[in-house]
């Protein structure tokens, strides 16, 4: 085994790609204060959980996301086969979500966990949105209240969110 | 889930599991299912350990057996310099195939697409 070094610090490498590109420097979202608590319900075995991700996916037939600040979402249906998925984002390498979308999208793979019983239940649908828009205010008071108003809809016991 | 500690930690939900993968594998790796399903158990494990609101766990996996993917992430391989690898921001759908392009045109209007936004 190799060395192993601290965690990338994507707010400082942030800081010095903007410097040299010359833009301003950006503001990253801080919330100093102790975050909201809701305790689980039941214990995970017995859970319905969701899937809300940010990586950009979206099903085949479907129309895909665009690159500017796009708050809109897709619907994602539980059983949706991992062919049909697909894969867009301005702001990372694409190649290994496209080969194996499980990586950025793990419904699959939550399905496995459903079947092996180490959950309870996959939720019904899943929620896909696009990362990279830079208005925190617009992911406070649109989006993420439209997706927290769905997952209390598909009654879920709990979210996973899987952002990039 | 989080593959970028800095931002978690700003962001600071109420629960979160760091794993050390470069971005775009937030979830695990490629072809490896029984891995990306240890993972992701480990992850959710989180909802039942977890007691203190704001904590971050940590998950045991590394990427590869050494940590120099880390030293090129926004930075030029050559020179170390910070790097642009961002792709231009288009406000039109950008497709993976083109072929998405006209199956989302047969199957208009898309139900399952919400938007909150004028478009």
């Amino acid at each position: 085994m190799g060395e192993r070094t601290a965690p990338v610090d994507y707010i400082e490498r942030t800081r010095a790609q903007y410097a040299a590109l010359g833009y301003r420097t950006y503001r990253w979202v801080a919330n100093p204060d102790t975050p909201p608590w809701a305790p689980l319900r039941k214990p995970l075995a017995e859970s319905r959980v969701a899937l809300v991700a940010s990586g950009g996916i979206y099903v085949r037939g479907q129309v895909a996301f665009h690159h500017h600040d796009d708050t809109s979402f897709r619907i994602v249906d539980a059983d949706t086969p991992e062919s049909e998925l697909r894969v867009t984002h301005f702001a990372y390498d694409l190649t290994d979500a496209r080969d194996d979308p499980s990586v950025v999208f793990p419904l699959a793979t939550l399905r496995e966990l459903a079947r092996e019983r180490t959950i309870g239940a996959v939720a019904p649908r899943a929620y896909s949105l696009m990362g990279g828009i830079y208005s925190a205010r617009k992911v406070n008071d649109l989006l993420a209240p439209a997706i927290a108003e769905r997952l209390l809809r598909d009654e879920v016991d709990l979210a996973l969110f899987v952002p990039v | 889930m989080s593959s970028a500690y800095s931002i978690t930690r700003s962001v600071n939900p109420p629960r979160a599991v760091f794993l050390d993968f470069p971005l775009g594998h937030t979830a695990g790796k490629p072809g490896e299912a029984s891995l990306n399903r240890r993972i992701l158990a480990d992850a959710l494990a989180g909802f039942e350990s977890i007691a203190l609101p704001g904590t971050i766990l940590t998950l045991p996996y590394a990427w590869a057996g050494d940590d120099a993917w880390k030293d090129v992430v926004m930075r030029s391989p050559v020179t170390g310099e910070p790097r642009d690898e961002r792709a231009p921001r288009s406000p039109t759908p950008q497709y993976q195939l083109s072929d998405d392009a006209s199956a989302a045109e047969e199957a208009a209007p898309c139900t399952s697409c919400v938007w909150l936004e004028p478009r």
